[in-house]
């Protein structure tokens, strides 16, 4: 058994950490999509999202326990040393030991953030085995998708946002509305595999594009003449959508992502059907994908 | 600490001319001062209407305000660009920096006075010309340049065959010429004109962050010259520097833009780090705590400024190593900020505090600089920053760290040296209720950014998912406050016009203790023409 007196004090520092987590996934209910007067991130299926996650709480109990310091050193100085209080001032000007620790204590604060920080850069930039390859081409202003053909695709499609009539059409067809969200849904959704590592290559064929998924907690930008590449593996089937994320030109904010996860059965019967409804293209050498 | 003689003779060897040749042909630091001042209130106006148009347009979701959305993306361009080198720039550096450096260095001008004239109205053409650019055409079709502040390629090249994009390259190697010389000229003035017995560690720490700004504006904008050159080459005359196509590479055009855009942050925040310093010792009377430490702060932040550019490029693809390099540089920024704002707390520490409006402004940026410094501090994280790239979590760190930190020091400073500039004074209520009027309104605005862009909400979109209505909502209505406050601004401005109540040489008391107190409110046309003597030991 903890001492009482030990306890009260775990429990209040439980207590902070979670109006933390509290704040920063005050809308759980946001996962894969944003929720309204939502505070926080958007909820996590992937191992680096949890650890983003986890990384921001730690800074923002950091940052609010700083700022609070602060605010109350600003507030004790109004109330403690204002004219009426402390009419004569003091001439201190210099304090070698204050000096000091103003130095030290945020160098070591410093040194507390950097270590999970360098943890969580190398989850995200030293990339497991992947089991699936897509590639990624963000154009003004669409995004479309390769499936390689020795991973059982061969295929290419284009991703356009769905327009607001077909997005009513589909609403009224019995789709649910979360599921087309205004800005959010496309045409033709990306499928991939649950908890299998999704390798994305990343490249533009115009101008600057950035490929954002906030569940997944991955956002890369997409160069022309470059590859870039950033991974994932989802943890749960569902829908989740994102947005480019680099100026792109006058329809930038109309170019949504959406992925949908989904079983290893139903990802195989996706691969068969897609095969036939979109354009084939050959591993080597590339072929631009036809319309 | 000081003392100045007003020696009685007149020098004929410097006339004093009037009507539009005091203003236009103006060699005299304060005049010109003045100009700055003026002309970077305008633009501010200009830059303050289409950020409110933006607002408008974001108010709810679907498109309101604007048929195209480019026409958004080019108020976001215009009003990013003039905010930073037409409204903080000119008032900080050429407005007050030229008022107040040399009479607190006890100089009678600047060294270059003909230069400091070319200065200004090199910027004055930068602005129309950046100006004219929002009328040309730009991406087809449209009107103005719609590519963000950075103007990063290809978007500005083959985004933007029109006109428009020359005209703001044109404007912005203006305004960067202008910068320069007026960099050069302030170096000059510091290191050589400082009156007999004011070693550098004597100089009030408002000359020393202006030093300090114009070695990184000597040593930033040439680099943003040469990119934008480059640029212009790729636009007009077939090179392909940015160009993947030619060997090119549209990240070479990031880093060169970012070597300068990361100095260009503390070029706009390093005078009012300045400004705040003598506003809280004054009215703490009391003198800056750890006036040393506070000086080579400001150093070490200039220094170390220059290695920290690419944590605004986390996700262009950077290699593991490269990236924890830049997350440990950016973090290294926090030690010497934090020994500003304790050096701060410190200063008022055993003071005797008077709450007047320049304070209070000063003590609110205090505040709010430190809330966007420690999401900085978050951002810094390249692991973190992977989320929060390119949403609104960090437009609400730099509007706290530049909107309501180097504006909310533009106002300290306004309300402080206001008596001193015009002769006149505004009344104190007035600085005081505009003060929570802007706080109330800019912490209403840009505090739920955090919350939206925790979300995902990206930055530069016209339109956004619904989800994102509620923090919009009340972002829009933080900003009609915010811009409220304005009339509320130019209320005591116009008051202190009309009632012409006549300031005191030194209306703020013993804690003032910088030279301009010494002289008459306004000063005279010509000061110091005996130099002050400083003595005392150094600090």
């Amino acid at each position: 058994m903890r001492s009482p007196r030990l306890f009260h004090r775990g429990a209040s520092l439980t207590a902070l950490s979670a109006l933390a987590a509290g704040l920063a996934t005050a809308a759980q209910a946001g996962t894969g999509q944003p929720s309204p007067w939502q505070f926080g991130f958007q909820g996590s299926v992937t191992e680096v999202m949890d650890f983003i996650t986890t990384f921001h709480n730690w800074l923002l109990v950091l940052i609010t326990a700083i700022t609070l310091f602060v605010l109350a050193l600003l507030v004790y100085v109004m109330v403690r040393f204002n004219e009426k209080r402390n009419p004569t001032p003091s001439r201190t000007t210099h304090h070698v030991g204050l000096e000091v620790a103003w130095t030290v204590v945020p160098i070591l604060i410093l040194v507390a953030i950097a270590v999970p920080s360098f943890q969580l850069l190398r989850k995200q930039l030293v990339p497991p085995p992947a089991d699936v390859t897509i590639k990624a081409t963000g154009h003004a202003w669409y995004w479309s998708y390769e499936y390689p053909a020795d991973q059982n695709g061969g295929f290419s499609f284009e991703s356009n946002m769905l327009a607001e009539d077909a997005r009513q059409k589909a609403i009224a067809s019995g789709r649910p509305a979360s599921e087309v969200p205004r800005l959010l849904a496309v045409d033709n959704e990306v499928v991939v595999p649950v908890n299998k590592v999704v390798r994305v290559q990343v490249t533009a064929a115009d101008v600057l594009h950035a490929f954002a998924m906030p569940s997944f907690g991955i956002k890369v930008d997409a160069v022309p003449g470059r590859l870039n590449e950033t991974w994932f593996k989802a943890n749960r089937e569902g829908l989740y959508f994102g947005q480019c994320s680099e100026l792109c030109g006058q329809n930038h904010a109309f170019m949504p992502i959406a992925i949908r996860v989904v079983s290893d059965e139903r990802y195989a019967a996706w691969l068969a059907e897609a095969k036939t409804r979109y354009a084939r293209i050959d591993d080597a050498p590339r072929a631009v994908a036809a319309r | 600490m000081a003392s100045s003689a007003h020696a009685a003779h007149a020098d004929h060897a410097h006339d004093h001319p009037t009507g539009w040749r005091r203003w236009l042909l103006s060699t005299n630091h304060k005049d010109i001062g003045t100009l700055y001042l003026l002309f970077a209130l305008t633009a501010g106006l200009v830059g303050g209407a289409l950020s409110i148009g933006m607002r408008l347009e974001l108010q709810e979701p679907g498109m309101q305000i604007f048929s195209n959305p480019q026409t958004y993306n080019v108020w976001v361009t215009g009003h990013g660009l003039i905010m930073v080198f037409f409204m903080v720039m000119p008032a900080l550096i050429g407005g007050f920096g030229n008022w107040f450096v040399p009479l607190m260095i006890g100089a009678p001008d600047m060294a270059f006075p003909r230069m400091n004239n070319i200065s200004f109205w090199l910027t004055v053409a930068a602005f129309v010309m950046l100006v004219l650019s929002l009328f040309m055409e730009g991406a087809p079709g449209s009107y103005g340049f719609g590519g963000g502040w950075t103007v990063y390629p290809p978007l500005a090249t083959q985004g933007h065959p029109g006109p428009a994009l020359d005209f703001g390259i044109l404007s912005l190697h203006l305004a960067g010429a202008a910068s320069i010389l007026g960099a050069i000229n302030f170096i000059t003035t510091i290191l050589n004109m400082r009156a007999p017995g004011m070693t550098l560690h004597k100089m009030p720490l408002f000359a020393w962050a202006v030093l300090v700004t114009a070695f990184l504006l000597l040593l930033a904008l040439p680099v943003l010259a040469g990119a934008i050159t480059m640029l212009l080459t790729d636009r007009n005359f077939g090179t392909k520097f940015f160009d993947p196509s030619g060997g090119g590479d549209p990240i070479l055009y990031q880093h060169l833009f970012w070597f300068f855009g990361h100095p260009e942050v503390y070029i706009m925040i390093l005078p009012a780090f300045g400004i705040v310093s003598h506003i809280v010792s004054t009215f703490s009377r009391k003198p800056v705590f750890g006036y040393l430490g506070m000086a080579y702060a400001m150093v070490a932040i200039g220094v170390v400024g220059f290695i920290v550019w690419a944590h605004h490029m986390y996700t262009v693809g950077m290699s593991l190593r490269v990236q924890a390099y830049f997350v440990f540089a950016t973090m290294v920024i926090a030690v010497p900020t934090g020994v500003k704002i304790f050096s701060w707390i410190a200063t008022m520490w055993g003071g005797s505090l008077r709450f007047t409006a320049p304070m209070i402004w000063a003590i609110g940026f205090i505040f709010l600089f430190t809330v966007g410094g420690v999401t900085g501090v978050v951002l810094a994280n390249a692991g973190v920053d992977r989320a929060m790239h390119d949403t609104y979590y960090v437009v609400a760190h730099f509007h706290y760290v530049l909107s309501l930190g180097a504006v909310f020091a533009l106002f300290a400073g306004w309300y402080y040296w206001f008596p001193k500039m015009f002769g006149y004074v505004i009344p104190d209520w007035i600085g005081k209720l505009h003060f929570w009027v802007a706080f109330i309104g800019s912490n209403l605005l840009f505090f739920p950014m955090h919350f939206s862009g925790l979300a995902g909400m990206p930055r530069r979109y016209a339109d956004y998912p619904d989800a994102y209505a509620g923090w919009n909502l009340v972002s829009s209505i933080g900003s009609y406050i915010f811009a409220f406050g304005l009339v509320i601004f130019f209320y005591g401005v116009i008051v202190a016009l009309v009632r012409k109540e006549q300031a005191a040489d030194n209306p703020w008391g013993e804690g003032a203790t910088t030279l301009e107190w010494t002289l008459s409110s306004p000063p005279p046309f010509h000061q110091y023409e005996t130099l002050p003597r400083i003595s005392g030991g150094d600090h």
